[in-house]
Parts: structure tokens; sequence; C-alpha cells
């Protein structure tokens, strides 16, 4: 009795051993699995312009206001948006221009998240050109102008007039 | 003592507790400034009301059991152990209430989000461990400043008297204009903060990375102190909110003045170059 | 089956002194040792308690430094949540599930050995964090990042400390999954179980369903920390209000898997000490089994300030609202048991009513808080505190005093001293009140939790709330005192002690045999 219990509980032993080698394979395998996964269906694609139908129609009983926020964090860098404000009509396509200034005396490395307000106003932008999720490197003192070119998509619900978008700047960890 | 007077008893002992609630403002919320809170202050006393009324109802029932129904007294047991028809009756009355409860909850919740046609919009931004105001949009539009206790340490360790707004007082105060719509964008600089002024109804966490928005239209000039609202780290209890309301004239003054005085720094900034 | 087999084989020399409890697989001992310890881990979560209301007992910064009023604030709520009521609920688990379903053991009792002895571990990491460099966590038991990302060693050690308490937990709750399901006496089917059998089943589901999840937020910061991860560091396109949502997802059900075995104590005392039968014994089992999936889809209700869309805000306040019915279905079935019964006063009756009187405020202050436009005003204020800890301290907390009282006869084959028993129950109730209700009040008036000094309006009611704070934690000394002198010096206790018992327990000598039931019994 004693005898098979042993054998028992070292092929049990063994089976989980090789069974938490795989899982903690698993584990790595899953970058590689989710990169793949996005790839084929799309989704995530934080770089790739929006595309909207050509021949889009101009709603122009409607003005949307649009704020445009600016905000650094940990860097230092001033960063602004040259008009604070903009008003366009849903459809049409626009241009605005942020601009960046490293005030140090380095080459600093930062990069833009994008956040709106109403929330989902992400459903209804749709951005040509944006510097978000693109590290920009900056020598000292350097200056530089980002262009952002978007539509308001004229499905964006009636009731909204006044919308912000707002980006952040973070600090990039050199090496990345 | 007989059992129904205790039940009544204590019944109008807890009524006389809770309508004190109601009516001074050191055991409920403070006094409400804003049709938003004034829908909060409401609500919450109705639901006070109707909490109130449950209890009553339940515990008169278990203490008449407590007092009648004890071995003490030679009281025997019955044997009964369920009634679909009472159990069927009390899952449905709750539900009921519940959706009288959640009814006006509802017109607020959307209310509360409407932040469109705003006057003003100001941007708050949370840092450790002060309060940063961007006025974005509208009248003042440019000016900006930071908002820190102005508390002296002194205090804080025991060594001076404290002031009558002890811990709710800053150097600046963020200025709004009577009647007006205002919205407050709120993000962060490095962690987590609440922007929260009481008297208004809001409170909206500010998320370093991402912006959030809230609305208020004060009824009444005055001064209105509130403070963060989310663990931000050791002085999280030392960043208020003051928020002064001001007459509209005195407001246009006021952005005038903050803007000459911006304007100062700029051209000596200009000179010393 | 061999290796059970082996297990439960009869070996009658156990070994002795120290090694007894280290190498113990009887249920039995680990039941006590599990309640000693979360006993233990009671007094240290109480002494960081005493320390906070020490330090808001006036206005101005006396004791604690901001920084380690928060190490404290939050090693405080860790170890009470993780170390005092969980582990607590496993051992009266322990004892009881094996007794009342007719078993000799529970189902894995290596597994059960291995399942206790992690927790002193995990304990002694959390305790010994005060004392490294940079001091313990002081995130607050939800240790949101980006806070909790900046912290030093001690976050460290407290991520350590709840991977070995999660997977402590959940093999405690597979063994008392597998227990039930299979070791039943003859005839118990399932509707015929005891109400705290069938919620620490429902519990147990709960504990394997997101105990996990809380092992994978607190790996993501973890790996946001030391591996250059961005799980939730916006500047790496991460999101800090994600782990929000998961820690939440795992936290709310944690509230339940806290509350519910506290329902099956009260629901086994209320019959007995009212010699009458259980009102709905099914309408219980239902509505703690919809409790239970309600509570899976209610978290962000922690997050109404976060910023959600309105459709959210909405979902979450209406499913939230409706857990309020099962809750007061056992309310009333409480009451309706309790209704033209013949009854008696003894502690657990009295710990019992208490938990029904005091978790109805706390159940009240829960839907107030469930109430979006309300939330938006006392989130993240003292009236929160007030809210959980009426369901905590008068709930889960009185609950297992209930128990102890009920049971401890049984565990020990003595009776503790009534009249000291219901003079603990009366301090705790006086003081519990003192300490908490007023701090409903600084709340609404709009004191924020988490803060070491406050503004002067809030002066008079901290006062108030840390007498009773004080008072409250002496009082429990007593608690020790009883449980001492009734182990040591108890009246012998009968069989069956209280005269309304129905269940197996009872039918066993006092104190228990060491194997529960060698032969099952067989349930007609
Ligand atoms: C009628 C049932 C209940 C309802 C409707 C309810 C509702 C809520 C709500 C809406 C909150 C969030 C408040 C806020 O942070 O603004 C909350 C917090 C909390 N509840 Fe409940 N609750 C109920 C029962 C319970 C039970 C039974 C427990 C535990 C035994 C519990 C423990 C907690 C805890 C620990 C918190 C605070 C978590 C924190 O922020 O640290 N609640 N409850
Ligand atoms: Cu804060
Ligand atoms: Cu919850």
């Amino acid at each position: 009795m004693t005898q098979s219990v042993t054998k028992i509980n070292v092929a049990m032993l063994k089976k989980l051993l090789v069974f938490s080698m795989i899982m903690f394979g698993f584990g790595y395998a899953l970058v590689p699995m989710y990169e793949k996964f996005c790839e084929v269906t799309g989704i995530n694609n934080l770089l790739q312009p929006d595309v909207v139908d050509k021949n889009i129609k101009v709603d122009m009983t409607r003005l949307i206001t649009i704020g445009l926020d600016a905000n650094v964090r940990g860097l230092p860098w001033q960063f602004k948006s040259l008009q604070s404000n903009v008003k366009i009509h849903p459809g049409e396509s626009i241009e605005v221009m942020y601009e960046i200034k490293n005030d140090s005396d380095r080459e600093v490395s930062g990069q833009a998240i994008p956040s709106y307000s109403p929330r989902f106003l992400e459903k209804y932008l749709k951005k040509f050109e944006c510097f978000c999720f693109t590290k920009q490197v900056l020598k000292p003192g350097e200056v530089r102008r980002m262009p952002v070119k978007f539509i308001i998509d004229p499905q964006i619900p009636v009731d909204v007039s006044a919308v912000t978008i707002s980006y952040t700047f973070f600090a990039l960890e050199p090496g990345k | 003592m007989s059992s129904k007077s205790v039940v009544a008893l204590l019944g109008s002992a807890t009524l006389a507790f809770y309508s004190s609630m109601a009516f001074s403002s050191k055991y409920n919320f403070p006094e409400p400034q804003s049709s938003i809170a004034q829908d909060i202050y409401d609500q919450h006393i109705l639901a006070l009301w109707i909490c109130l009324a449950i209890f009553i109802g339940v515990f008169g029932v278990m203490f008449y059991s407590i007092v009648k129904h004890r071995k003490s007294v030679g009281y025997k047991a019955a044997n009964f152990h369920h009634s679909t028809l009472v159990e069927i009756v009390w899952t449905t009355i709750p539900l009921l209430i519940l959706v009288a409860m959640a009814y006006p909850a509802t017109k607020t919740v959307i209310a509360m989000k409407d932040t469109s046609e705003a006057d003003i919009t100001i941007k708050a931004t949370g840092y450790q461990w002060m309060w940063g105001y961007d006025y974005l949009q509208g009248e003042g539009e440019g000016i900006s400043f930071y908002s820190k206790l102005s508390t002296p340490l002194a205090q804080v360790a025991n060594k001076e008297p404290k002031g009558e707004n002890y811990l709710l007082e800053v150097d600046n105060n963020m200025v709004v204009p009577v009647g007006k719509k205002i919205r407050v964008i709120t993000t962060a600089n490095d962690v987590l903060h609440a922007w929260w002024v009481p008297a208004f109804g809001v409170k909206q966490d500010a998320i370093p990375g991402f912006i959030r928005d809230v609305w208020f239209t004060a009824e009444r000039p005055g001064i209105f102190r509130g403070q963060c609202a989310e663990l931000c780290g050791k002085d999280h209890g030392f960043m208020p909110i003051v928020v002064e309301v001001l007459e509209q004239e005195k407001y246009a003054q006021w952005v005038a003045d903050k803007q000459k005085a911006s304007a100062a720094v700029v051209t000596t900034a200009a000179v010393g170059n | 089956m061999a290796v059970v087999q082996d297990v439960h084989g009869h070996h009658d020399h156990h070994p002795s002194g120290i090694m007894r409890w280290v190498t113990t697989t009887n249920h039995k001992d680990i039941g006590t040792m599990y309640l000693w310890f979360s006993f233990a881990m009671f007094l240290v979560g109480g002494f960081l308690a005493m320390g906070i209301r020490a330090e808001l007992f006036m206005p101005g910064i006396q004791i604690l430094e901001p920084e380690l009023f928060n190490s404290f604030t939050t090693l405080h709520g860790l170890i009470m949540v993780f170390g005092a009521i969980m582990p607590a609920f496993v051992g009266l688990a322990n004892w009881q599930v094996p007794m009342m379903i007719g078993a000799p053991d529970m189902a894995f009792a290596r597994m059960n050995n291995w399942s206790f002895w992690l927790l002193p571990v995990a304990g002694a990491l959390l305790i010994s964090s005060f004392f490294v460099p940079g001091g313990a966590a002081a995130g607050g038991w939800t240790f949101y990042p980006p806070l909790s990302a900046q912290g030093g060693l001690g976050v460290d050690m407290m991520i350590f400390a709840i991977h070995i308490l999660g997977a402590s937990s959940i093999m405690g709750a597979i063994n008392i999954i597998t227990t039930i399901l299979n070791m039943r006496a003859p005839g118990m089917t399932l509707m015929k179980m005891p109400m705290f059998v069938w919620t620490w089943l429902i519990t147990a589901y709960l504990l394997v369903l997101v105990m996990p999840v809380l092992a994978g937020t607190v790996t993501m910061l973890l790996t946001d920390r030391h591996f250059g991860t961005s799980f939730f560091n916006a500047a790496g396109g991460g999101d800090p209000v994600l782990f929000q949502h998961v820690f939440w997802f795992f936290g709310h059900p944690e509230v339940y898997i806290m509350i519910l075995p506290a329902f099956g104590v009260v629901s086994e005392i209320i019959p007995t000490f009212s010699r009458k039968p259980l009102f709905g014994y099914s309408s219980m089992v239902y509505a703690t089994a919809s409790i239970a999936i309600l509570s899976c889809v209610v978290w962000a209700h922690h997050m109404f300030t976060a910023g959600m869309p309105a459709v959210g805000q909405l979902f979450f306040m209406y499913a939230t609202m409706l857990i309020a019915v099962p809750t007061g279905v056992k309310v009333f079935n409480w009451t309706a048991t309790m209704w033209r019964g013949s009854m008696t006063f003894e502690t657990p009756m009295l710990f019992s009513i208490g938990f029904v009187f005091l978790f109805v405020i706390g159940g009240f202050s829960g839907v107030v808080c469930a109430i979006v436009p309300i939330d938006i005003q006392v989130q993240d204020t003292y009236y929160v505190i007030a809210h959980f800890h009426y369901v905590l301290v008068s709930g889960a907390l009185f609950a297992i005093f209930a128990a102890v009282y009920y049971w401890l006869p049984k565990w020990a084959g003595r009776m503790y001293d009534e009249k000291l028993g219901k003079m603990h129950f009366w301090l705790s109730m006086i003081f519990f009140n003192v300490a908490f209700f007023v701090q409903h009040f600084l709340g609404l008036a709009g004191m924020p939790r988490r803060i070491p000094d406050y503004s002067l309006q809030f002066a008079d009611f901290n006062m108030i709330s840390s007498i009773g704070a004080f008072g409250f934690g002496l009082t429990q000394l007593l608690f020790l005192y009883i449980v001492i002198k009734c182990i040591r010096s108890g009246e012998k206790a009968t069989d069956k002690p209280w005269e309304g018992g129905s269940t197996l327990e009872w039918t066993l000598p006092s104190p228990a045999p060491y194997h529960s039931f060698e032969t099952p019994p067989v349930i007609k």
C-alpha cells in the first residue's frame, strides 16, 4: 500500500511540475499571441490614421467648440496648443497645431497620450494625423510644432456643443 | 412597561433623532448651493425617511416578539416555517420602494453629466500636494495659478491656536462668477486626487494623463470649501479646495486684476531679458 | 483515492508539543489554529485602529506623522480583512463543516495544513513591513496606483503577502467545496444542509472565482513597479482606472465573502434560541445564491467618482440596489423565525440579534451609497467608513463572536461564563455605536476619509468616536479572558448545551472527538 502511494504521489508531482512549467511558458507566449490577435482583428492600432467615408456630409447647422488642452508630466518641456479653442461644423476637417519646447540643456524624449471629454468623443473623432503614442526627441532648447488633423463625425449626439481634446506628454525612460 | 409604549417610545426617539439630522448641517450635508446639490440633499432626506419607516416596521415586529415570545414568560414555540405568500410580498414591496428611490436619482445622474453649454471652463490639476487652476475658456481665459494650503504649519503642530478655517484655507482661491455654468476639467500631475466641493454637489477624481469633467452653477456669492477626496500620499489631508463665488461685476474686476498682474510679470520678464 | 484513504487511516498516536500543531492534518486542530491566528491578527489590527483613533482624538498632529498614519490605516484594513475576518470564518468552517455534515474530517487534510501555515508567513510579512526602509505600504487597503507605484519595499512585501494569502484562501475554498459536495452523510441532500454549510459552499465558490483576480491585479502592479510594464501607467498607454475595475471585481465579492458565512452563523443561532425551525429555508438558500451572483456585477459602485459614462453609473446603481432585495428577504426571514418562538437570550443569541439590528443599519447606508448622486457626496468620506464598519464589525465580527460562544461548549467541552459573555455583548454594542454612528454625521458634513488631521467643525464627533473606539478595543480583551477562562476552568458542558440545537454536531459528545464521525450518521 505505502509503496503504491509513493508511486502515485511521485507521478502526480511530475505531472504538476510539467503543468506549472507549461503555464509559466504560456505567460510569455501571451505576448506574441496578443500581438498577432490585435494585428489580425485590427484592434488597438494606435498609429494608423482613421479612415472616413470620402463623401461625408458637413452639418452646417451645428457648430462645435473644441477646447485644445495640453499637459506635461515629469518633463522639462513647455507644451501648448497654438489656439486654445476652435469652432467647427461636424464633418468639416481641420488642422490645429501644438508646440513643444525643451527648456532643459539636455536631450529629452517624451511621448503623448490623448484624452477626451466627454469620453464618448473618442468614437466620433476621426484623426488623420496626430503625434500621440509617437516618441518625440528634443535637443536642448529645440522647439517643435506638431499638427493634428481631424474631423468630428456628424453622427455625434445633437446636444453636444463643446468638447475638449487633451494631450499629456510623459517622459520616456531612456532606451525605450 | 407595555410593549406598545416601548415601540412608541423607540419610534418617537428615532424620529426626533432623524429629524434633528435633517435640519442642522452639523449632522447633514452642508446647505446646497447649486441645483444638483439640492437634488442630492432632497434625495438623501427621502432615503432616510424610507429607511426609517422600514426600520420601525421590521424592528417594531422584532422587538414586540422579543418582549412577548420569550421562554421566561412561558411562551410556547409555534412550528411554522414558511409561507409562500408572505415571502412573495416581502420581495415585491422592497423592489417597488427601490424603484421609487432610483427614479429621481436617474434624473439627477443625467443632469450631472450634462456639461454642455458651459460659460466658463476651468482645468483643476491635482499635484502632490496642491491644486493648479487654468481658466481655459470663457471670461478669464488664460488665467492660471496654483492654490496651496495657507494654514501655518505651527497650527498643525499644535504650537499656535488653530484659526477658524483651519486646514480649509488656501493662498489663491478659485474664483467664479455667480449664476454662470462652470465646467471643471480635472486631471492630475502625479497620482489620483479628487476635486470635491460639497456645497455644489461635485466630486470628481483627477487622473494623471486623463481628463474628466463636472459642472456646477453657484446660486449665491460666498466662499465654499472642500477637500481632496482621494488618498494621494502624505499630505492628502492638507490640500483643500476653496471656491470664491463673486457677483458678476466683481468677477470681471478680479479677471482684469489677474490679467494685469500676469501682463506685468511678462513685461518684467521681457525687460529682464 | 488511495492518498485520501491513507490520511484518514487510524493512527492514534500524534506527535506532541509544537510538532503536533505544525504537522497536524486534523480539521479541529487546524480550525483552532485558524481561530487563534485570526484573534492575534485582530489584536494587531486593533492596535493599529487605536493608533488611528488616538491621532484623530483632537485636531492637529499629535502622535502619528501623516505618512505613518497612512501606513496605519492601510495595514489596519489589510490585516482586519485578510488576517482577522477571513481566517476566522475559515476556522469556523474547519471546525463546523465536517461536524455539521456528518463527515470525519476535511477532504484534503494535508492541503488544509498547508493553507493554514501560509497565513503566519503572510502575517509576518505584513507586520514586518513597518520596519523596512520606507515603511509599510501607505496607499490604502485598496492600494490604487499610481500612488502604490510610488511606495518602497513595504509595498512589495504587501504584494507578496497578498499572493500568499490568496493562495491560502483558494486552497481553503477548494477544500471546503470538495468536503461539502462529497462527504455529506447519507441522506443529507443539498436542501437538507444546515444554512451555515450552504453559505460557506457559496462563499467558497466566490473565493475561487475572485481570489485569482486579486492575484492577477497585484501581479500586474508588481510588474508595473519593477519590470517596465504599463498596465496602470498612463505614460505607457495604460490606465490607472483599469486597476480600480479589476480590484473591485475582486473587492465587492470579497465583502460578501466576509458576510455570507456570517449570515449562515446567524441562521443557525436564531432558530436554536427561538426553539423553532428557520423560517423560509429554501428562500434563504436562493437569497444567498442570488446575493453571490449579483455581487459579481456591482463592482463599479466603488468608482462612481472615477468618471464613468451615465449608462455605466445607472447600470451599477440599479444592480447594487437590487442586492438589497435578497438581503431584505434574509432579515425578514430571521424576524419571522423569532416570531412566536420561545426565545431565550444567551450570549450567542444576543450577538445574533445585535448583528441583525446593526447590519440592517449598515444595509441602509449601503443603499444610500448605491444612489449615485448621494454617493458622489459621500464617497471617500467617513460616511463610507461608517457604512462598512456597520457591516463588517457589527456584521461579520459580531457573527464570529456569536459563533464562538455558540460552539465553544462543543469545542472545549466546557461552558463559558454567561454573565461575562453578556457583559461582553452589551459593552461591544454600546461602544461600537458610540464609535461609529457619529461617523455618519462626519461624512455627511464633509470629512474625507484617510486624513490624519481635520478642520475644527469635526472635532467633537471625532472625540466621541475615539472614546467609543477605545472602549470597544478594551472590551475585546474581556473576550480573550472569557475564552481562556472557559477553556481552563469552565463548567463541564453537556453534549447538547442548547435546548433548541438541531444540527448534527450536537449529537456528538462534548468536547467533540478527534475524528468527528467515524461512521456516518444517517439523515432521515
Ligand atoms: C445592502 C447591501 C449593501 C449595499 C447596497 C452596499 C453598497 C456599497 C456601496 C455603494 C459602497 C461604495 C461606497 C463608496 O465608496 O462611495 C460600499 C462600500 C463598502 N461596502 Fe458595502 N454595501 C452593502 C453591503 C455590504 C456588506 C455586506 C459588506 C461587508 C461585509 C460591505 C462592505 C463594504 C466595504 C468594505 C466598503 C468600502 C470599501 C472601501 O472603499 O474601502 N458592504 N458599499
Ligand atoms: Cu488627496
Ligand atoms: Cu461593493
